[in-house]
């Protein structure tokens, strides 16, 4: 293959100056505020400043809540990656099967993803909020005694749903097009030999959906770890007690809230390396094993 | 034509006009009603004198403001006059450099500054223990009971007696469920403001050292006896139902107006909430606990003031002076205080409501104030401060909720909030 060179030295960088600006703006500026900020320690406004080096660090990762809100935080993330794309995986196989007006049952699928995430803690919260929710009083009425204000595992559970609801619209479409560049012939020879449709799915079609699922695998995790902040937000505020508090929530309670500078900043880099380790190894691990049809 | 031309020479001169006049801008959090307001107090203050522009704008909850100022400073671009709330106190009194004590600018003004004509209870809390005034308290509120009287009459209750003391309290919202009057007896709003930081106050008891932080570092006192008595009574009417909790802030008023219990303790300020649901609502003091010496003592402080920030021209604090000169005045303040349900800040504006038929035409819209000043504050009851507040009442939060899902007694829940609590002080002081 022939490489495609430029005359000019200057024309390339003039070509990827936007994109460039916007990434020093917008990542890497920011970034190095937060890793200069992770060293200091700082009043709210930034009135006395003192060089502490790591200390803040190590005073965030022996924090027992700091080590909670890690728990909370892979509890969650594994629930709503595991909830999202199963049920997406369903819905899209079940899409799959239907013969007439599969457009409108897809558009309809696809809506929830145009909600945005604070939206949707709210209109989860009007469903099952203990005194005024809609759905909390036939909860009630069947016996359950439904109070997410104070059962940390109700509380878990309500904010799972709402971010998993939101997020199978997004698997949903890569799995339905993962779905269809899947070539006929194999299914229909599986057919001709035989095989039911159950064990049609797990040899054939579950495998070579392999790229699709880890490439969702990586964004539903990073969705959950980052995206869901409304959603916690309006709906528990990462209670009751701590139950809620994701890595992201403390870091923005710890640090718009209780005006921690210094532990905030540490927070958000420890939050940044976890980030680029998943994209390091979905890039180096995940793209070289999957098999692409 | 001749209109139009005059309408233009108008246009014309209008720019003019307005350079002449020094901008003051004013960030507040104040939405609805409360809003309103805002609105009208700056457009008549603009209309009352012709040196400054006074430009109110909203900028989100609480927090909300409080952050977007102090991002704005951090970037040298704060605004002139910020409504912070009062558990922010402490953080803008430890940001000496970065405000500007609202005594100072009074007194640069050109106006006297008398202490004696501003309702005690309000100005002592957001002085310096020296007495001088650091920010203009605008919005203060109190926390009261309110009782459903439908509900109270249902259960057999008396709906012109309010329930007094926490122990009859309890025992009405155990009729109301007991009688099936309603699902819930009893809810409460910021079980931090009111069960602990007015709790203590009210019934003379510390909450923290160094009369609760307002002389110096406080170390917190609230695992004492009557806390722990108080909370295990809450924790055990949750237990039975007859205590419904419904969250960290101001949430539980819906469980209210919604009908579902019948009696709430939550701010004077959100009384205009309850007008708006059309109940038949009734209103008396905060209850006390008949066991404390000296209950009911008096309750502190809540709302927000306004302080001013730093470095700013000679212009610009003559301006705020101006206007908070304006703002103290009787008419402004009598209007504040009957628009919103916030308290007067001066004892010419109270005397003037009550000359007039206002308290007469809207029972219990004095009690927040009858409380407040009913007797002269004591060490335990000048109001709290930490440099750190936000984050104790988060601590407290997250223990109260272990303890009313039943995960903890009361004495435990107190006890890790005076432990993590005090480390969080101490933290913050060093830091």
């Amino acid at each position: 293959m022939r490489r495609t060179v430029f005359p000019h030295k200057l024309l390339p960088w003039l070509l990827l100056a936007p994109q460039l600006a916007i990434t020093l703006i917008f990542f890497y500026w920011p970034a190095a505020q937060a890793f200069r900020q992770s060293m200091l320690r700082e009043d709210a406004f930034g009135l006395k400043t003192t060089f502490v080096g790591l200390a803040n660090f190590r005073k965030v990762l022996s924090d027992p809540n700091y080590l909670n809100s890690m728990r909370v935080t892979v509890v969650f993330s594994v629930l709503v990656a595991f909830f999202a794309m199963a049920i997406a995986l369903f819905l899209a196989v079940q899409a799959e099967k239907i013969v007439r007006g599969k457009g409108f049952y897809r558009t309809l699928m696809i809506w929830p993803y145009a909600v945005a995430p604070a939206i949707a803690g709210m209109l989860w919260l009007f469903m099952f909020n203990p005194s005024f929710g809609t759905l909390a009083w036939p909860l009630r009425q069947l016996g359950i005694s439904w109070n997410p204000l104070l059962d940390s595992t109700q509380a878990m559970g309500l904010v799972v749903a709402a971010a998993t609801w939101k997020q199978i619209s997004y698997n949903f479409l890569f799995f339905v097009a993962g779905l269809q560049a899947i070539p006929r012939s194999l299914l229909e020879a599986a057919a001709i030999d035989g095989a039911s449709r159950r064990h049609t799915f797990w040899t054939i079609t579950f495998p070579l959906l392999a790229p699709t699922s880890f490439f969702l695998l990586v964004v539903n995790t990073v969705y959950a770890l980052f995206d869901t902040f409304g959603i916690i937000h309006a709906v528990t505020g990462g209670g009751p007690g701590k139950a809620t508090e994701t890595l992201v929530y403390k870091v923005y309670n710890d640090g718009f809230v209780n005006l921690i500078m210094g532990d905030s900043a540490a927070q958000s880099v420890i939050l940044m390396i976890i980030v680029i380790a998943l994209t390091a190894f979905q890039f180096r691990f995940i793209e070289r094993r999957v098999h692409y049809g | 034509m001749r209109k139009n031309l005059f309408w233009l020479a108008g246009m014309m001169a209008l720019p003019v006009a307005a350079e002449a006049k020094t901008e003051i801008s004013w960030w507040h959090a104040m939405t609805g009603a409360n809003a309103e307001v805002v609105t009208k107090i700056a457009n008549d203050f603009n209309a009352s004198q012709s040196d400054y522009e006074l430009k109110p704008v909203f900028k989100g909850t609480y927090p909300e403001t409080l952050n977007a100022g102090i991002a704005a400073f951090r970037a040298g671009q704060a605004p002139d006059i910020i409504q912070v709330f009062d558990v922010g106190t402490g953080v803008m009194m430890g940001a000496q450099g970065a405000i500007k004590p609202v005594a100072e600018v009074l007194k640069e003004g050109g106006y006297e500054f008398d202490k004696s004509q501003y309702l005690p209870g309000i100005v002592g809390y957001y002085s310096t223990p020296e007495g001088d005034m650091l920010s203009f308290p605008y919005n203060s509120s109190s926390p009261i009971l309110y009782y459903n009287k439908d509900i109270f009459q249902k259960a057999g209750l008396d709906p012109e007696t309010p329930p007094k003391t926490w122990a009859e309290v309890w025992a009405a919202a155990r009729k109301i469920k007991e009688s099936g009057a309603a699902t819930c007896g009893y809810t409460s709003t910021w079980l931090t403001w009111i069960h602990t930081e007015n709790f203590a106050a009210w019934n003379n008891v510390s909450w923290a050292t160094n009369e609760n932080g307002l002389a110096g570092t406080p170390e917190l006192k609230i695992d004492g006896p009557l806390f722990v008595k108080h909370f295990q009574e809450l924790a055990d009417l949750a237990k039975e139902g007859v205590f419904v909790y419904g969250g960290r802030t101001s949430e539980a008023k819906q469980n209210f107006t919604s009908g579902e219990c019948g009696i709430l303790t939550e701010s004077s300020g959100g009384l205009g909430d309850i007008v708006k649901s059309g109940m038949n609502y009734g209103i008396g003091q905060l209850p006390y606990d008949e066991t404390a010496e000296g209950a009911p003592q008096n309750t502190t402080p809540g709302g927000a003031s306004l302080w001013v920030m730093g470095g700013k021209s000679d212009e610009t604090y003559k301006g705020v002076a101006a206007f908070f000169n304006y703002l103290s005045q009787t008419e402004v303040q009598q209007f504040l205080h009957e628009q919103s349900g916030y308290l007067p800040v001066t004892m010419a504006a109270y005397e003037a409501t009550k000359g007039s038929d206002f308290y007469q035409q809207n029972p219990g819209r004095e009690t927040p104030i009858q409380q407040m000043m009913g007797k002269a504050p004591t060490e335990n009851s000048k109001g709290v401060r930490a440099p750190n507040l936000p984050q104790l009442r988060d601590i407290q939060n997250e223990e109260y909720e272990k303890m009313l899902a039943g995960q903890q007694d009361a004495a435990t829940a107190l006890k890790n909030a005076v432990e993590r609590g005090n480390a969080a002080i101490k933290e913050a002081v060093g830091g």
